[in-house]
């Protein structure tokens, strides 16, 4: 008794966390199913066909590359926005720094319909032609807090003593932000970008009311849901959440590596 | 907020040299805060205007300026079922993310010892996989022919006797899509805690409920705040699941508010019902920011 007492916390974390990678077994399992009819909803038969022919129905690769490009460009420009608003929220004081704060936080606690459907009221008033464009300012506007949050984080999180210890032996304030400040943020910054090019590339709400013809990775899916998804597009998504997994758990084995090593010494 | 130390010596230390400079930091916030103020603030104005519109009456199906209040009671009336449906849906959701997310942030923060980063990277890497496909699995895993449904039936424990295609499966897929933001703030909260305070508790005799309902929980009191806001929020306004999910008896008001801004283009209503969300979205969020405070959930 005392045995299972101590031990049912873990016991429902773990399920908790079957709980959370049941879907993602069913999507990487039917990547290999060779459905019958449209839809690819209950198991026939394994077939690599999919793995093979990963590009093999129209529309899906495009779509992709679609999402990557959009992806690219939209996190690029929220992290460069995002970081400096962190750099001057950390570094700097400034009136006005809780109106700041609020038009920062708002995105967050706004429900993503709200921001779509707003958008497009906008657009649709300005007649602004809806596509690629109109997308990327969309994406641009709600990744840009999320990159202020974790650039915050990790410049709070930071050893001032560092960038002092640089100023006393007589850096320029350039030459420390270049040698010091910049690369202990850098992480900081990496990590922001990756968050920005995954919300990017998955959204779906704010890009369908924003995309007009064009089409997401994410649309594509929508679009298919009606009329049967095909296993590519299983195939695809498993390949991106694989590769996404391997990049998170490097970086974990890189910074445990990075304290080991710092312990020893 | 930066931590602002006091001069002690008449060296000024870099934060000093730095605060004084504060133009350095308006240019700093301006492109971004523009873009923020562009392409979120106004839009919110414009939605707000669209809402007010009134229907031409040279060329019917367009719209023309107005203040046509009644867009907002003319949609409420019609569509409050939805309203309360999103609601109802997004707060069972949250309550049940709430109950199984806790246990598992607890166990990251106190239990798990050298698997901790691992644990935290397994509860965000489902979000790596698209948000529609495994949405779209819950199908497959719910089917009525399925495992899940089958066990349940045989126990006699569906009242509709299938779980696709009814509330149950919108609740299930809302809870499923949003746990991340649930267990993340939990977590973030739980770490924080000095675990000596809670074996201060055991050792004082309080029992595991005593403890946990006197110590733990007012401790992580902020995670649970920011994680039902972030778990909430984005449910309330969700038409994914009940879309996947759910039958058209199951529509909830993001459905309501897709449908008539794209396909029915009737603009002036689905405004008055997205900016009508969002006002009622901004209350509770208010409400609990006067609790909290915006810094720590910034």
């Amino acid at each position: 008794m005392r045995w299972i007492r101590k031990h049912v916390i873990g016991a429902i974390a773990i399920l908790v966390l079957v709980y959370l990678f049941l879907p993602i077994a069913v999507v990487i399992a039917f990547s290999f199913n060779n459905p019958v009819g449209k839809y690819n909803l209950s198991w026939n038969e394994f077939s690599f066909d999919a793995w093979t022919q990963i590009c093999g129905v129209p529309g899906v690769c495009s779509s992709f590359v679609t999402s990557l490009q959009i992806g690219l460009i939209s996190t690029t420009f929220a992290t460069i926005l995002g970081t400096l608003i962190a750099f001057a929220l950390v570094r700097y004081r400034f009136r006005g720094r809780s109106s700041t704060n609020l038009l920062i936080f708002m995105p967050m606690a706004t429900p993503e319909i709200v921001m779509g459907s707003s958008l497009l009221a906008l657009f649709l008033n300005l007649s602004f032609p809806l596509g690629s464009v109109t997308v990327m300012i969309a994406h641009i506007m709600f990744i840009i807090s999320f990159v202020v949050v974790a650039v915050k984080a990790r410049l709070q999180g930071m050893d001032p003593r560092l960038e002092e210890a640089a100023r006393d032996l007589y850096a320029s304030p350039a030459a420390t932000f270049r040698y010091v400040t910049f690369p202990l943020v850098l992480p900081g910054i990496i990590g922001a970008a990756l968050l920005g090019f995954s919300l990017s590339f998955d959204d779906f709400i704010i890009s369908f009311f924003n995309a007009g013809t064009l089409v997401t990775f994410p649309i594509y899916i929508w679009g298919a849901a009606q009329r049967g998804i095909p296993p590519q597009v299983n195939a695809l998504a498993s390949l991106v959440f694989v590769s996404a997994l391997l990049i998170v758990l490097g970086a974990q084995v890189v910074s445990w590596r990075k304290r080991r090593a710092l312990s020893i010494r | 907020m930066a931590p602002v130390m006091p001069a002690i010596a008449n060296t000024p230390t870099i934060a000093e040299v730095s605060q004084r400079k504060s133009r350095v930091a308006y240019w700093l916030l301006i492109p971004g805060l523009a873009w923020l103020a562009f392409f979120f603030v106004v839009p919110l104005v414009t939605l707000f205007m669209t809402s007010l519109q009134t229907e031409s009456t040279t060329s019917p199906g367009k719209y023309v300026s107005g203040f046509q209040l009644s867009n907002y009671t003319d949609a409420i009336s019609e569509y409050w079922p939805q309203f309360l449906r999103s609601f109802l849906y997004a707060g069972l959701a949250t309550g049940f993310a709430l109950l199984i997310a806790y246990p598992l942030a607890y166990f990251i923060a106190f239990k798990a010892g050298n698997w901790r980063s691992l644990m935290l990277v397994l509860v965000v890497a489902p979000s790596f996989a698209s948000f529609l496909l495994r949405t779209y699995a819950w199908k497959t895993i719910l089917a009525d022919d399925g495992p899940v449904t089958s066990t349940l039936n045989s126990m006699h424990l569906l009242p509709d006797g299938r779980i696709l295609n009814t509330g149950i499966a919108v609740v299930a897929g809302l809870t499923y899509n949003f746990l991340p933001f649930m267990v993340l703030p939990l977590y973030a909260a739980l770490d924080k805690v000095d675990y000596r305070l809670i074996e201060a508790g055991n050792d004082l005799y309080g029992s595991p409920q005593q403890v946990f309902r006197k110590v733990t929980w007012p401790l992580s009191m902020p995670g649970v705040v920011a994680g039902t806001l972030l778990t909430f929020i984005p449910a309330a306004g969700d038409f994914i699941n009940a879309e996947l999910l759910g039958s058209t008896k199951d529509k909830m008001i993001g459905n309501v508010i897709q449908t008539n801004f794209i396909e029915f283009r009737d603009y002036p209503t689905a405004s008055a019902l997205s900016f009508a969300l969002m006002a009622v979205i901004l209350v509770m969020v208010v409400s609990y920011i006067r609790r909290s405070g915006t810094e720590d959930l910034v």
